[in-house]
Parts: C-alpha cells; sequence; structure tokens
C-alpha cells in the first residue's frame, strides 16, 4: 500500500466527545498517518495508539467499555506496546475519579483523580512550565498547553514522569516502558511505551510536536509545516 | 509565579472568509487572510487565537467554518471560534472544523442551558461565553446627576448588550457572569463596548469586578492599544488578554509586548 510518509501510523480512540482536528493536525506536522478506529482489534493490533481525551471521566469510560476498547488498552499497556494518553485520556487510565464519584478507571495507574486544591481560576487553562523528574529523561522541560481542573500530584512506583504548578505541583506527565522497569524494551532507547500527558502536546507549539515526533520514533520537529 | 503563564491573545474577526477589524462594531476594514495572519501571530509568540465569525449571511458561515478549519491547519496552538453560535450543534460544526474551544454569546443569556449542555458534552474547558459589557450611569443618590465612572464611592455597573452591540439587556454583567460560571462556562470574554476600538485601553474596573464575581478565567478584551494597557489588564486580574485592530496593522508585534510585559515582573511564554 502507498503512503505518502514513511509508513508510521497513529491509531486514535473514538471516545465520541474528544475534538480530533487538532491531533489529525499534529500528525501531518510529524509526517505521521492518523487513523480513528472504534474497532478495539485494530487497535490493539496498532504500532502505536492514542486515547485522547475531551469531556467527563465517567461518560468516556462508559463509551470505552461499550466498545470493548478498555480491554485492548488495558492489553496494550500490560505488554508495553507503544500507548499515549492525553488530558482525560491520561486520567481514565487511572483508578477513579473525584470528576465522576463511583465511575472506574481503567486502573492501569493507580491513583485517584482529585480537583485541584487551589484558589486559582479552575479550569487551569493556559501555558504551563513542565518540569522532568530525570533532567536526562525523555520528557525535556518546556512550556505545554493545560485545559483540566483535575489532576494527580504523585508518580507513581515504578514511573517516570514531569512535574508543573498551579496552585500546587501537579502531575504533568507519566512515562512508564524502557528505562522505567519493562522487559521488552519495546523501541527506541529512550522513548517509553506508556506516555501519558496531562497537558495537550497538539496544542504545545514546537515544543509538543518535537515530544511527539520522538515518541513516535521520528527525530524531534517533525515535518514543519 | 505558581500558575499558568499569562496568554495573549490575538483575535480575528472574520467576515466572508477574510480578517476584518470593526471600530465600535462598524465600519469594517479588511485585513487580510486568516490562516496566514493566524500562523504569523504563532511564530510572533502568540498563545492562542481567537476567531470570530460576524458573518450576516449563511454562505458566509459555511466560509467561516473554512477559515476555522484553515487557521486550525496553519497553527500548533489552541483556536477558540465563535460568533453566531445558537444551539450546541453549531458548537459542535466549529469544534469539527478545527476549535478547540467555542465561544456563545447572545444565545447563551436568551438560553442560558446552552452553557451546560456544551459543557456536559465537550467539558468546561470548552466552553467561553462571550459578555459585551457598556456601562451604566450610576444615579447619585439624593441629587439628579448621573455619573458613569467611579466617584464619591459610588460602585459602577455594567449591562449586557447583545446582538453584537445592539441590542441592551438591563442584565447585570457580574451577575450574569457568576452564572455563567455555576451553568458550566469555563472562561469569560469579556469586551468594553464603550471601549472596543477606542484605543483608550480595558475598561480595568470591569475587568476586576468580572474575576471577582465569575471565580473563572477572564480574557479582557476591548481598547488595548499600548502595551501598558494591556499590562492594566493583567494586574487587573485578567488571564489572557485580547487584542485585535492593535496587531493587525503592525502597530505592537507580540514579541514586543511580550518582552514589555516580561520586563514589568509578568509571567509570559517566551
Amino acid at each position: 500500500m502507498m503512503r505518502e510518509n514513511d509508513g508510521k501510523r497513529l491509531f486514535i480512540v473514538v471516545t465520541g466527545t474528544a475534538n480530533l482536528a487538532s491531533i489529525c493536525a499534529l500528525c501531518r506536522r510529524a509526517g505521521v498517518e492518523p487513523v480513528i478506529t472504534s474497532n478495539p482489534d485494530a487497535l490493539y493490533g496498532a504500532d502505536y495508539a492514542l486515547l485522547p481525551g475531551v469531556g467527563a471521566f465517567g461518560a468516556a469510560l462508559s463509551t470505552l467499555r461499550k466498545t470493548g476498547m478498555d480491554g485492548a488498552l488495558a492489553g496494550r499497556v500490560a505488554e508495553g506496546r507503544p500507548t499515549m494518553g492525553i488530558c482525560l485520556g491520561m486520567q481514565m487510565l487511572c483508578a477513579a475519579s473525584e470528576e465522576s464519584p463511583g465511575a472506574q478507571g481503567l486502573g492501569l495507574v493507580p491513583l485517584c483523580v482529585e480537583k485541584f486544591k487551589t484558589a486559582m481560576p479552575l479550569p487551569q487553562l493556559g501555558w504551563n512550565r513542565v518540569e522532568p523528574q530525570d533532567p536526562d529523561g525523555f520528557i525535556k522541560s518546556g512550556w505545554a498547553y493545560f485545559a483540566n481542573s483535575y489532576r494527580i500530584t504523585v508518580i507513581p512506583e515504578g514511573f517516570g514522569g514531569a512535574f508543573a504548578t498551579n496552585g500546587e505541583k501537579f502531575v504533568a506527565a507519566l512515562e512508564f516502558g524502557h528505562g522505567y522497569g519493562s522487559p521488552r524494551g519495546y523501541r527506541g532507547r529512550n522513548a517509553p511505551s506508556l506516555l501519558l500527558c496531562q497537558f495537550h502536546p497538539e496544542l504545545s507549539g514546537a515544543w509538543g510536536l518535537d515530544l511527539f515526533s520522538r515518541w513516535m520514533g521520528l527525530c524531534g520537529q517533525g515535518r514543519q509545516s | 509565579m505558581s500558575g499558568t503563564a499569562v496568554r495573549i491573545v490575538p483575535c480575528l474577526d472574520i467576515r466572508g472568509g477574510r480578517v476584518v477589524k470593526g471600530v465600535r462594531f462598524k465600519s469594517l476594514v479588511d485585513s487580510g487572510e486568516p490562516a496566514i495572519l493566524a500562523k504569523r501571530y504563532e511564530n510572533e509568540g502568540a498563545d492562542e487565537i481567537a476567531l470570530l465569525d460576524i458573518s450576516a449571511t449563511l454562505e458566509d458561515r459555511n466560509t467561516a467554518l473554512d477559515a476555522v478549519s484553515a487557521v486550525r491547519g496553519a497553527v500548533s496552538i489552541p483556536v477558540s471560534a465563535g460568533g453566531g453560535i445558537k444551539c450546541a450543534s453549531d458548537a459542535e460544526r466549529l469544534l469539527n472544523a478545527g476549535a478547540d474551544r467555542v465561544s456563545v454569546n447572545s444565545a447563551a443569556l436568551r438560553d442560558p442551558e446552552l452553557i451546560s449542555r456544551i459543557a456536559l458534552r465537550f467539558g468546561v474547558q470548552c466552553v467561553i461565553v462571550a459578555i459585551d459589557a457598556a456601562g451604566l450611569s450610576a444615579k447619585v443618590p439624593g441629587t439628579a446627576g448621573w455619573r458613569n465612572s467611579t466617584q464619591d464611592g459610588i460602585a459602577r455597573r455594567w449591562e449586557v448588550v447583545i446582538d453584537a452591540g445592539k441590542t441592551p439587556t438591563g442584565i447585570d454583567v457580574c451577575g450574569w457572569a457568576k452564572r455563567c460560571a455555576a451553568l458550566g462556562a469555563g472562561e469569560i470574554l469579556l469586551t468594553s463596548i464603550d471601549r472596543d476600538g477606542t484605543g483608550l485601553g480595558y475598561d480595568t474596573e470591569l475587568v476586576a469586578a468580572v474575576v471577582q464575581a465569575s471565580g473563572i478565567p477572564v480574557i479582557a478584551s476591548g481598547g488595548a492599544v499600548a502595551p501598558r494597557h494591556f499590562l492594566e489588564g493583567i494586574k487587573a486580574g485578567a488571564s489572557a488578554v485580547l487584542g485585535a485592530g492593535v496587531f493587525h496593522r503592525g502597530e505592537l508585534t507580540l514579541s514586543d509586548l511580550k518582552g514589555y510585559l516580561a520586563e514589568n515582573g509578568v509571567e509570559v511564554r517566551i
């Protein structure tokens, strides 16, 4: 099959409410072909998968369960297949969220998501400094765009990640996989198999494009528009 | 600094697929191609692009959707779009075209539940309520006199004006802003009609009052042309500051503005 790029494809989970135009635009900038799917088998078998997230925790999870995507995602994460989650897509991998009491998360990150404990206006809307826990790690420091009222504050045992501050320190990103205990070293030396971003790389300018391109195994910055 | 950087937001008023800029919502002047202008602003350091569709006809509305798509493809920063949203499906069309957030104005005042419907479906971060505010002259007790600025300790009040500045409603701006937040608005885009296009700077008392009343982020809009105007809006509590004509006419570049703000102790993304 002829492709217009070097063949890298990103399978994007349909969650019903997420606006995918920005993510597709990011893919085009990076020279990656976006494939939007609601088929669990296609998702499970994909080289790269993305769980986007806009909307509410409980509603988005019930959509995932209805379509069987929850199992496909859990399988991918367990096997160290490259999987990214953005914003609510990160939070849905946690155990639960204050946003939707009683709704069960996918539980792949053993934490509860809670509302920011701050006097700052919520939602947090705008650009914030991301500081990696490990300065030599995969995530580099820089400005990222956030749009969230809920967050986690701890990087769990076995994970790497980055922090930002919005009235209080919170987790800007989590990484897990190669370099963080993955048995398989599934891909490139630095890229984690699981990358969860509380920020929106697709809206975070050149810094977001660089992070995404490196995670996709392309050499940083992508194809500049 | 303990939160997000203040956002500088160039606003593109779009009619017939072109950027225009109204002065006091009248006399429109063509300023160019939306996607080209948006990309230029991103390169100069814009933190977000606001698109406002001021079309009057259905044909122009469809052209505006194309403009949203073109801008989305051109920039890798957030894009908000508004103008003429009457229902949740209008909002959805703009989101599908590539907007990350939508702003609702007149329709939200007529049907406040519209805010909740969009917020429930797409999340609160997605919903901006645009409020056009006009100062009300306060009657000075015991006299026949009227004042329209803070004098003699009399607090100023503002009323919501809808339909692109044409219909005064008598509704108190601060009360409406508070209700918007409760209904699920993620941000207020606050335009002073009295200042818009005048170059006199933001109505900072209005900004401070709405920041206080709403408890959600506020984008200050209307009247800023000089770097110090933007600084004043930020000091009044705005989370973001919006400008249009001043950027389109090339009187002030975003990078110069950000440099000025940084020198004055404001955390900006540089």
